[in-house]
């Protein structure tokens, strides 16, 4: 029997609770799992290592393997972990390792109480746990040490910890951690209040945290041996392929004729979905002995279905649908709400008013969605690469009918997550049809599944009016948000946000961003959940999230309101950024990554030649209480038809603390590629209650031959260290649509821009 | 390897002979995840049927290089291409034919030749860099080894 419990809630957590690290405890844990056959087997099996924390052991050899809790989908983020613990363990970056935890709870993340991977949140939320496991770990080692070499407890002060050895200079001996954990002596424990007193490096004595050491993932990802859930092997195992209706959520099937799968080689059976989590309607798994067989049956089954009430919706209908609430006066919760911005309007010398959109996004992760379920015993097993353990067993045990507590999961390297791994959609399938054939089965979606079944980035309307007074002053911005709630769909009242105006909780995930760290006297904004569009196309967390939409609409207003009142956008944006009452602090450094990104890109330096232009946008993504900040300098150039080329893009950052620069590097670039991508050429649209785009033919991501120069300057002032997965994703595309402006005159404010639009706009 | 004619290579690939470094993306050759070589040419190997390469040399990841060390590996490493690293394989293959017969790119003949292998983590400046490592080295690889060649 395994340990498992059902933390649904995530509870609100002490970091000493948390992270406490007891030898003994430690190794209860490992033997408490030794009766589950695959889950920390290496721990278990091997009982002369040092287990100093649940992040991390050290074995007889003296390789230290670090229990990454976080889903790694190319953050880097288990080799992260890993050098954070290695900074105050003092161990050779050679001698690491990593591993990807279960779901367990003791590897539950020490700040949010639940395994869950997003918001750019893991760094800045795990650095403290690993920083003091690491460092209760080199106490630990260096007093075994002192005491195997024959030395007074006092005299341990004078030991050396560096590259795994503890040397102790002035007697010239030394010990390996391979020879202090061999020689049985390393047993410390700490309690929660020793932990906390644990005295860590300050950053002038850093040797590992701001080196970019070679990720540990890397050499496994150039030559194919990364496991990722699709790479699953389980002995007896068959295979199962979703045929999903032609309608995204809400439709039943009617009937299922087998007669011609029946035919296909190694069919086994076609298993109806009986989803009573609500994550899945109307699908059916056909089970066969291999994905090509599987696949053929599904394509032969004849499925009637009942299209159910969303089976005529579309696109515009959701937008309608938007403009309509928006409209009403009691629509929605308030977010924000400082002053009285409908009093100032009407004081105001100038009113700017505009609508922006975004459209349906679909995060298209290269690895199709794919689960692997096995019924051992008690035991249901999934194998999967998954970014929230926490409730996706939850939502696998409730597939099987049986108590979350006896799920085990198996994370495994995340083929690309963005947010969709989040998501337990293709659990359902592999438990039902593994329950229904007796066998293991891993259910692997076709990519026409994948995106017509995504969770996707909302369709969003949104209505911004600013005042700005006689002296060309903004003092009042109201902003509403309408959109799908992909995080009222977890049913985790602790992921929602409590209204300021008291009318019950909203999510946040809809409008964080549009808290924004300018000050601006009177600012109401309001979350207004689209109903509709939430059954028709029930969405997700897309990297970024919200503010993916709300910076769209701020930072192209604030452009328009400078344009209205003959001011230089950055200027304006300098201005507003004077870090008044709550936004001091933030703003300040907002300031200077604009600062930063428009020396670095030559703003206003020299003119530009005709139909070319540069825009600009700052933003505070993620949450604001997680805020990183970014500014963008886009430099794009508009020909006469309407058609954009994006020139280069320059992305400054201000990261705090830099754990590994080359990563933040590549994660900002890939983010600020998604930003673009997103602006550009990623569009999905609802025809009949279904997504229409099916493939990478007609959902077009990024390619090479589309990227323009990318330059970045990241900014290290010694501050903690904050996300930068996502921020970047935030600022391309109100940079690009300001840079627009800035060459044609033509503002544009539905994502994505489209030549069409840009030219309608000139033409206006 | 018992696989009927009408199926695709990758899956025979994935599942008969249990090589998973070959990747399934879009079932359609639209994004490269699952370039392998047949006879030396990078073919899309969802869109290849077991049928049409009887009796073809085949090569995956898996056998591109003896340790992992193929000069694009070594470059893939140097310039820590890989974030999730699901398309990579692919972008590996993909490359390998165009280093095979031009050791020498231009950079608009990298693209051109890679353009159709999806990056969703989108490396593709880290791609560029490592084509261009590799291609470098493996040109100085085949000067020294022109040196000393006897006359």
């Amino acid at each position: 029997m395994n340990e498992h419990v059902k933390p649904l809630m995530p509870e609100t957590t002490d970091l000493s609770r948390r992270s406490f690290l007891v030898g003994t405890a430690a190794t209860g844990l490992v033997l408490g799992y030794a009766g589950v056959p695959g889950i920390d087997s290496a721990a278990a099996a091997a009982p002369a290592s040092f287990e100093p924390s649940v992040w991390y052991s050290i074995s007889p050899d003296g390789l230290v393997t670090v229990t990454c809790g976080k889903a790694d989908m190319g953050q880097h983020i288990a080799s992260t972990m890993a050098q954070i613990v290695c900074e105050e363990l003092g161990a050779k970056w050679s001698d690491m390792r990593v591993n990807l935890a279960s779901n367990d709870p003791k590897f539950n993340d020490p700040v949010l109480g639940a395994q869950i991977t997003g918001g750019s949140w893991s760094t800045m939320m795990n650095f403290e746990a690993m920083s003091r496991a690491g460092a209760a770990g080199r106490i630990a080692l260096t007093e075994a040490a002192a005491a195997a070499m024959g030395l007074p407890p006092y005299f341990k002060d004078e030991l050396v910890v560096r590259d795994s050895v503890v040397s102790h200079p002035k007697s010239k001996k030394q010990m390996s951690f391979a020879e202090i954990v061999k020689s049985g002596k390393a047993t410390k424990t700490f309690t929660p209040d020793e932990l906390k007193a644990i005295k860590l490096k300050t950053p002038d004595q850093y040797t590992m945290i701001g080196v970019s050491v070679p990720q540990l993932d890397i050499p496994s990802k150039t030559n194919g041996t990364a496991k990722y859930g699709i790479d699953v092997m389980l002995p007896g195992m068959a295979y199962g392929k979703v045929v999903t209706p032609p309608v995204r959520f809400g439709a039943t099937v009617k009937s299922v004729d087998d007669s011609d799968a029946k035919k296909v080689l190694g069919f086994m059976k076609a298993v109806i979905l009986d989803d009573k989590t609500g994550t899945t309607s109307g699908w059916v798994v056909a089970v066969a002995n291999t994905y090509a067989n599987a696949r053929k049956a599904a394509d032969a089954l004849k499925i009637a279905y009942d299209g159910g009430p969303n089976a005529k919706l579309s696109s515009q209908s959701l937008l309608d649908e938007a403009k309509r609430l928006q409209g009403l006066e009691d629509s929605g919760q308030f977010f924000v709400k400082d002053g009285d911005p409908n009093a100032a309007f009407g004081s105001a010398a100038k009113v700017v008013e505009a609508e922006y959109t975004t459209s349906i996004n679909i995060h298209a992760p290269l690895e199709p969605m794919n689960a692997t379920a096995e019924f051992k015993g008690d035991i249901l097993h999934i194998y999967s690469g998954n970014q929230f353990a926490t409730r996706s067993g939850a939502i696998a045990a409730g597939a099987a009918g049986i108590d979350p507590k006896f799920v085990v999961m198996h994370q495994h390297w995340l083929g690309g997550g963005f947010g969709r791994r989040l998501d337990a959609d293709m659990m359902i399938p592999a438990v039902q049809a593994a329950k229904a054939v007796g066998k293991p089965v891993k259910v692997i979606y076709s990519r026409e599944n994948d995106m017509t079944m995504d969770f996707s980035r909302p369709l969003t309307y949104q209505k911004v009016k600013a005042g700005v007074d006689g002296d060309g002053k903004l003092v009042a911005l109201s902003h509403d948000v309408v959109s799908a709630w992909p995080t009222a769909r977890w049913g985790i009242p602790d992921f929602l946000t409590p209204s300021v105006d008291k009318k019950g909780p909203l999510d946040s995930f809809t409008v964080n961003g549009a808290d924004f760290f300018y000050t601006v006297p009177n600012h109401y904004v309001r979350a207004i959940k689209n109903e509709l569009a939430h059954n028709a196309t029930p969405s997700g967390q897309l990297r970024s999230v919200a503010p993916g939409w709300t910076f769209w609409a701020v930072e192209s207003m604030i452009d328009e309101i400078a344009a209205a009142t003959g001011k230089d956008p950055a200027q304006f944006r300098i201005s507003l950024l004077d870090g008044a009452g709550k936004n001091d602090g933030g703003a300040q450094r907002l300031r200077n990554t604009l600062l930063a990104a428009m020396g670095l890109s030559g703003y206003g330096t020299r003119p530009l030649p005709k139909g070319e232009g540069m825009g600009v946008a700052c933003v505070s993504s993620q949450e604001r209480a997680t805020a990183s900040w970014t500014a963008c300098v886009a430099h794009v150039a508009v020909a006469p038809s309407g058609a954009v080329t994006v020139k280069k893009l320059t992305v400054a950052t201000d990261v705090g603390t830099q754990v590994h620069p080359d990563n933040i590097r590549a994660q900002v670039e890939g983010a600020a590629l998604w930003g673009l991508s997103l602006a550009m050429y990623e569009k999905a649209t609802l025809k009949d209650g279904g997504i229409e785009q099916t493939n990478f033919d007609t959902y077009r991501p990024l390619r090479m031959s589309q990227m323009p120069e990318v330059a970045v300057a990241v900014i290290a002032n010694g501050e903690k260290a904050t996300g930068v997965g996502e921020p970047a994703v935030t600022v391309v595309a109100p940079a690009i649509g300001n840079a627009i402006f800035n060459a044609s005159g033509a503002r544009v404010r539905a994502l994505p821009i489209t030549a069409e639009a840009v030219k309608a706009s000139m033409k206006a | 390897m018992d696989a009927a004619n009408d199926t695709p290579l990758l899956w025979a690939i994935r599942e008969q002979l249990q090589m998973t470094g070959t990747k399934f993306g879009c079932g359609a050759g639209l994004c490269g995840a699952c370039t392998v070589h047949v006879n030396g040419e990078a073919v899309r190997s969802c869109q290849t049927m077991v049928g049409d390469v009887a009796g073809k040399k085949i090569t995956t990841i898996e056998g591109l290089s003896a340790k992992g060390d193929h000069p694009l590996q070594k470059a893939w490493v140097a310039e820590q291409v890989p974030q999730c690293g699901y398309c990579q394989s692919g972008q590996i293959m993909q490359a390998a034919s165009l280093l095979a017969k031009n050791s020498n790119p231009t950079k608009e003949e990298v693209v051109a030749h890679m353009d159709g292998n999806l990056c969703r983590c989108m490396t593709y400046s880290r791609i560029q860099k490592a084509i261009m490592r590799a291609a470098s080295e493996m040109r100085t690889a085949s000067a020294t080894s022109n040196e000393r060649r006897p006359t």
